[in-house]
């Protein structure tokens, strides 16, 4: 029936008109934006200081609160403790997850990840090698080693990771799937090859720092690093007009795409860097974190379809939800400890990913 | 009547290896071709060169006048349409989505009525809210017609009737539904748009195509009318086929083979 939403096999079969209209797709990516404030004031409240909700208006300065000593307490903690950890974790899952389904349209498949098919590794091996490299030649000179290096170098890591794959896995305008995935996992063991390499001949202190920093951990975060990646953050939101119709051609194949008017190359080029930096920025402060960019669009391609105007947007907010949520829990679960976020991630990933996997197997031909 | 398109000397070649070997052809504005040949003879490097999407690399090319290459994407895509032989959505785009995407960027009523008519033309309306990728192949390359037939419907409001480049476009379909999809494309023809068609079934070319191009080995090995093209002469040497062609009814010819040759290179 046009127009109606059925249930069952015909509910699979039709695409919902309602979801994939202008109007759905506001109200959607509205209820994700309300959703991330939800999770967001859930961020700040709890923890191992915690701040109730009834005393968070005090504490952002938005009422004047009663108890000046809790009130200045509640302000250290959420001012300069929560609040940067919820930007921080907001920007990187925007970041994964829609660098993740920028990847997926250029490849044209829907299990194309930076952390599954090494680019993210690429990252991690540009970042690593600044740390220890870095330390090594600024070793005499008294300097500490620049933190704002580190997106750079996992930036040049992940673009010299996503022009190898793209070149190796595309010949003549097709791109071999098969050759996707099984190159992006020889380059993955390539650069973590080279990051073992760089933990063999690290010294002490290098190698404290090289393997906090692989573990992943939003931990560490500060102002200075939201700071940092919002850049990236503005660079992606910016970018969404300009990509999302080429993107949603691009899913014909590259050859139809150009007949239909896409510059099909400066679309690449742009996509691969765009995807690189994001990633880089991503793996510079959180380590490699996988499967957000994978479960995420897929979950918004069934609500609201794979139209990249609507998806790319909403895979951002929900991406932020999704880490900030697992940031959350991973930092409140074992309190005091923390358990590394990329391991939170891969445990609800990783079975997903089988899901998406065997439920595609047919539609994309493995 | 200007040319639609113009080739001159046209080559095309990977390595030491010549696809396209000193083609030239003139087609004028609002004519049907057909492209016929063996597998291998280059009719889709030709069709390829010709949308603009591949360089050649000798001679020119000249679509409405001017170099296909040397236009930018989007007013190219004004200019020509290609349908291709298979297309594969990677994602689940609805049936009245992958039409739109003719229309490119441009949205609003009149794109709305132009796939409207379209899917209706391709006898698909009732299927618009579907999952592409749930359809048969068949089902698939009309909605990928219709979804053309906007592309050359936006071209046509701005430059007038079109090119439109067709890699075998009755390959998935059955015999009631290639009839119908040539139907459709002499319907284009009658308003104006120039056709070009790579096809393998010689008869559906005899009916369809009032011109036929042989290619055979990257050359043009015939161009004429059916009845001058379609040979028992031709057929042995493009295709290495004896004895095949016979009269129909309405005086066209028609290809039924026996046997292949037995001659050698």
């Amino acid at each position: 029936m046009p127009g109606v939403n059925s249930t069952g096999t015909a509910g699979f079969l039709q695409a919902s008109t309602w979801a994939r209209s202008r109007r759905g797709g506001l109200v959607i990516v509205g209820s994700l934006l309300a959703l991330l404030v939800l999770v967001a004031i859930i961020a700040a409240a709890i923890g191992a200081a915690g701040i109730p909700v009834s005393r968070l208006p005090a504490a952002l300065g938005l009422v004047h609160g009663s108890d000046a000593a809790t009130l200045e307490r509640d302000q250290l903690v959420l001012w300069s403790v929560r609040l940067p950890r919820i930007a921080v974790a907001v920007s990187i899952g925007a970041l994964l997850a829609a660098g993740g389904t920028i990847m997926q349209g250029l490849f044209r498949n829907p299990l194309a990840d930076p952390a599954l098919v090494g680019v993210s590794s690429g990252g991690a091996l540009g970042a690593a090698s600044v740390i220890v490299f870095g330390d090594r030649i600024l070793a005499g000179s008294g300097i500490a080693l620049p933190f704002q290096l580190l997106p750079v170098a996992a930036f040049v890591g992940a673009l010299i990771t996503t022009y190898l794959l793209h070149r190796l896995s595309t010949r003549e305008n097709r791109t071999s799937i098969a050759v996707f995935l099984l190159g992006g996992i020889a380059i993955g063991a390539l650069a973590s090859a080279g990051i073992g390499l760089l933990v063999f001949v690290a010294d002490d202190r290098q190698l404290r720092d090289v393997t906090f920093w692989l573990l992943g951990s939003l931990g560490g975060a500060t102002w200075e690093k939201a700071a940092i990646l919002a850049p990236f953050l503005i660079a992606m939101i910016a970018a969404i007009p300009f990509l999302a119709h080429g993107l949603d051609l691009l899913v014909l194949g590259e050859a139809e795409a150009f007949h239909m008017g896409v510059e099909v190359e400066r679309l690449k080029r742009w996509s691969i860097v765009l995807v690189s930096a994001m990633t880089g920025a991503a793996v510079a402060f959180a380590g490699v974190i996988g499967f957000v960019g994978i479960i995420v669009p897929h979950l918004l391609r069934l609500v609201i379809g794979p139209g990249h105007r609507r998806l790319l947007p909403a895979s951002a907010c929900l991406g932020a939800i999704l880490l900030l949520g697992a940031d959350t829990f991973a930092r409140t679960i074992a309190a005091p400890a923390e358990v590394p976020i990329g391991i939170l991630t891969a445990l609800v990933g990783a079975p997903f990913f089988l899901v998406i996997l065997l439920r595609q197997r047919s539609v994309i031909g493995l | 009547m200007t040319a639609a398109i113009e080739t001159s000397g046209l080559s095309v070649r990977v390595g030491a290896k010549a696809l396209i070997d000193d083609v030239s052809l003139s087609i004028a504005s609002g004519e049907t071709v057909a492209l016929v040949g063996p597998n291998g003879a280059g009719k889709s490097t030709l069709l390829r060169a010709l949308s603009g999407e591949i360089a050649p690399s000798g001679g020119a090319i000249k679509l409405r006048g001017n170099d296909p290459r040397a236009y930018r994407p989007q007013v190219l895509a004004l200019h020509r349409a290609v349908l291709s032989q298979h297309v594969n959505v990677a994602f689940p785009f609805s049936v009245g989505e992958v039409v739109r995407m003719g229309a490119g960027e441009t949205r609003g009523p009149a794109v709305e009525t132009m796939a409207e008519s379209a899917l209706a033309e391709v006898d698909m309306g009732h299927m618009r809210h579907r999952i592409i990728g749930t359809l048969s192949g068949g089902e698939q390359q009309r909605v990928h017609l219709a979804r053309v037939l906007v592309q050359l419907g936006c071209g046509e409001t701005k430059f007038g009737p079109g090119v439109l480049l067709l890699d075998e476009p009755t390959a998935s379909l059955d015999l009631c539904h290639q009839l119908d999809l040539l139907t459709i494309i002499k319907r284009c023809t009658e308003r104006g748009t120039t056709v070009i068609t790579i096809m393998h079934d010689l008869n559906l070319a005899t009916l369809f195509a009032r011109r036929i191009v042989a290619l055979h080995n990257g050359r043009i090995a015939r161009d004429g009318t059916p009845e001058s093209t379609i040979t028992d002469d031709m057929l042995a040497e493009v295709f290495r086929i004896a004895g095949a062609v016979n009269q129909a009814p309405a005086g066209l010819p028609f290809v039924l083979p026996h046997a292949a040759t037995k001659r050698s290179r």
